[in-house]
């Protein structure tokens, strides 16, 4: 494969699925003319960052500052020192990111209950678990919920909390894991009376 | 020469306070050098090194306060392996033996054990205040140690330390007649708190004027806290997540209100964005807030937030402000001194960053700025020409472009004229980070205008070694120079041996000296101690002086060679 060939060859537009090394947009004769106004900038004896980052990594692998490239996460090399900021603070930066893309957009989803003239909207964030999602149901709709067991559900009041899941099926609040919970809840219900008792409380 | 008797001398001695100055007290003559080393009472070390703890305690035995500082900075940015030194331990020994009436002592980049808070705890009756800044070494067994021995503690503050937390209930172990606490603060600490103890010490604690909070402790505990201390003058927010509909979050609004000394935020460590409206009430009066830790707060709430604080002082921020945000800064904290504006993603290329136009509005809109620290994508020479007409009392200037040798990004030239409008401009500067592409000019206009400069950073800048000798040559004031990745070799080191002894310390890493050349510098002056660092002792098995050093640390001293260094560290 090359560039230039019969006219066939340029029908098929083979340069355009051709692998190459090199920056999209760019062929072979360009790119050296791209780098040289880059070198005239630069210092002469200056080693571009990409070499310097090359050579940083190659560099002895039992070096105590290399479990910290293993732990960031990146597709660029990382310079040693670079950028500036205190581990403590690239550490803290790190173990909330993962946090920092839920809080942002937030879990809402709707909430009816029975009997209950208009629905209600809740963060599921907001809250740290089971325990803490079920007490500010009660307090939002003034109610009280039973003890969950696994083998009776909700025992002890008439109301049982549950909710739909992605697969539009409406499963009783507490079987899952919380996380599991906060990713599969789409909307809750707060089911009353002889329905509530029908499932999994003892008839 | 002298009219009065010593006594007045002292009493006039009393009212200099800066450790400058009293420096300059004792070199006039030696009576007054006596009677200044007599009634001394705080003393600042800036490199443990340089001094030992028994000429310390020598010339001032009357010290109550020390501050003492280990590894070089660079080591914030792991530059420094581990177990270089900065043992604080060989210091509480000997002040203990002395029988040194220790009432404060703060440390920085230092290697604390608990064998030594244990030992500062029982040694030093009237210990009043422990600061550690960027420590490592201890556990949560030492804060034990001090929170159970120290009868009139006040100040416990621990700042960005990497503590092991053995989750024991080291609050518990202040007695109940401790009530003497004024600040305390163990942000830093990942472990769970008992928090009816930590209500507890508060309700006993009038004295009590900064609190900062751990993570682990909740908008719930926060409330009862601050129910207890309305005084609190500056409050660390743990955990800052909860239902907005609950009567928690509706007593924590009544409740804040009350907190009317309040003058001073930070941490919010955990933060929902939709909690931050009960903070309005306080915002009014607040000088400083630092949401630099607070994760994931989109910068419409940050500037809704900011909107209300017209009396902020010092604010640090994430770059998730952006641009926008930093112009509403711009228009609504008039009084801003300090302003410091963290990457939130630091290798990543987001949209969530600031380029020139935050820092030319800050400029702008905020006249009374000194110090700066700026994260950013980009930079022009001509945004910077626009910050060093309108701001001209900068003392602090560190700029740090993500890209460190990116150039002006709408001319692609080399960012020297910028700084060095900074430079000129700012005629009291005392610190600068430069980044960007920098070549030997903007160094010429740092030892040419800079003269009050005494710490100097600079990372992939220069051509050659006339940069380092512009600045060694001209900034009569320089105390810290640090370089890492820029071509000064032997020559810039050798020209000017004398003047590392007027300087703390000399950090190169990675540039084109050679070890000739530090030994070359060793011989010539015995009271620098030069460390050379090496991988797996290369460097003492070589012979070849041509080797280019990866790491060279000197700094003067007047008590020879450290014999803690550990096997990489070489001192010439």
């Amino acid at each position: 494969m090359g560039s230039g060939g019969g006219g066939y060859e340029k029908d098929l537009n083979l340069e355009a699925t051709e692998l190459r090394l090199g920056l999209p947009g760019t062929t072979s004769s360009t790119a050296a003319t791209d780098q040289e106004p880059e070198a005239r900038h630069a210092r002469n004896n200056k080693r571009s960052l990409v070499d310097r980052c090359e050579e940083e990594a190659s560099k002895d692998a039992s070096r105590a500052l290399q479990k910290d490239h293993d732990s960031a996460p990146s597709s660029k090399a990382q310079i040693v020192g670079w950028p500036p900021i205190r581990s403590y603070r690239k550490n803290s930066l790190q173990a909330t990111k993962t946090e920092t893309e839920t809080s942002l957009t937030g879990i809402y989803v709707k909430v009816s209950m029975d009997g209950a003239p208009y629905l209600r909207k809740i963060d599921l964030n907001v809250y740290k678990g089971y325990s803490d999602l079920l007490k500010a149901l009660e307090n939002m709709f003034k109610f009280t919920i039973g003890d969950y067991s696994e083998r009776e559900g909700y025992k002890g009041s008439e109301f049982a909390p549950t909710y739909e899941d992605k697969d539009g099926d409406w499963m009783l609040v507490g079987d899952v894991p919380w996380e599991m919970f906060m990713t599969s809840c789409k909307r809750l219900r707060i089911m009353r009376g002889s329905e509530a008792r029908g499932l999994g409380c003892a008839v | 020469m002298n009219y009065f008797p010593d006594e007045v001398m002292e009493h006039v001695f009393d009212f200099v306070t800066s450790n400058r100055d009293r420096n300059a007290i004792s070199l006039v003559c030696k009576l007054w050098y006596r009677i200044e080393r007599l009634s001394r009472q705080r003393v600042f070390i800036g490199n443990c090194y340089a001094i030992s703890p028994e000429r310390l305690i020598a010339r001032f035995p009357g010290v109550k306060s020390i501050t003492l500082k280990g590894k070089p900075h660079f080591a914030d940015f792991n530059l420094v392996p581990h177990d270089w030194g900065g043992h604080v331990y060989p210091w509480i020994e000997v002040l203990a033996r002395s029988r040194v009436n220790l009432e404060e002592l703060r440390l920085k980049r230092m290697v604390v054990t608990d064998e030594g808070l244990e030992l500062i705890s029982r040694s030093f009756v009237n210990f009043k205040s422990l600061v550690l800044v960027t420590c490592e070494g201890f556990t949560t067994d030492g804060l034990a140690a001090i929170a159970a021995n120290c009868r009139s503690l006040k100040e416990l503050d621990l700042q960005e330390n990497e503590v092991e937390d053995h989750r024991g209930q080291w609050l518990n172990c202040f007695p109940e007649s401790c009530t003497s606490l004024v600040s305390l603060n163990f942000a830093c600490l990942k472990g769970d708190i008992n928090l009816a103890t930590l209500e507890r010490l508060v309700a006993r604690s009038p004295n009590l004027k900064s609190l900062r909070l751990s993570r682990a402790v909740p908008l719930e505990t926060l409330q009862k806290i601050l129910v207890r201390a309305p005084q609190l003058v500056d409050l660390g927010v743990g955990s800052f997540v909860h239902d907005p509909d609950s009567e928690t979050y509706s007593k924590l609004l009544t409740t804040i209100e009350k907190c009317k000394s309040m003058r001073s935020l930070c941490g919010f460590l955990e933060v929902a964005a939709y909690c931050l409206p009960a903070i309005y009430p306080i915002c009014s009066s607040l000088t400083s807030l630092n949401l630099s830790y607070a994760p994931g707060i989109p910068g419409s709430e940050l500037t809704k937030l900011i909107r209300h604080c017209r009396k902020l002082q010092c604010l640090w921020i994430l770059d998730c402000i952006g641009d926008k945000g930093l112009g509403v800064v711009a228009s609504s904290c008039k009084e801003l001194q300090e302003l410091r504006v963290f990457p939130s993603d630091p290798y990543g290329v987001g949209n969530a960053s600031v380029t020139e136009e935050g820092l030319v509005a800050i400029s702008r809109g905020c006249p009374k700025l000194t110090s700066l620290l700026y994260f950013c994508q980009q930079m022009t020479n001509a945004a910077l020409k626009i910050v060093a007409q309108n701001c001209r009392n900068f003392i602090q200037f560190r700029l740090c472009i993500l890209d460190p040798t990116k150039p002006d990004s709408s001319t692609n030239e080399p960012l020297d004229e910028g700084f060095g409008a900074i430079v000129q401009s700012c005629k009291g500067i005392r610190r600068l980070s430069l980044s960007g592409l920098l070549t030997d000019q903007v160094f010429y206009y740092i030892g040419m205008y800079a003269e009050q400069l005494e710490m100097l950073s600079i990372a992939f800048a220069a051509d050659s070694d006339k940069g380092m000798l512009y600045v060694l040559n001209g900034c009569k004031k320089i105390r810290k120079l640090e370089i890492m990745e820029c071509p000064f070799g032997n020559i810039a080191l050798l020209s000017d041996v004398g003047k590392y002894e007027t300087m703390r310390s000399l950090w190169m890493s990675s540039c084109e000296v050679t070890l000739g050349g530090c030994k070359t510098l060793a011989k010539k002056m015995p009271r620098l101690n030069v460390e050379i660092f090496s991988e797996n002792n290369e460097m003492e098995n070589c012979i070849d002086d041509e080797q280019k050093v990866q790491k060279l640390y000197l700094y003067r001293t007047l008590v020879g060679p450290r014999k803690d260094a550990p096997d990489y560290v070489w001192t010439l």
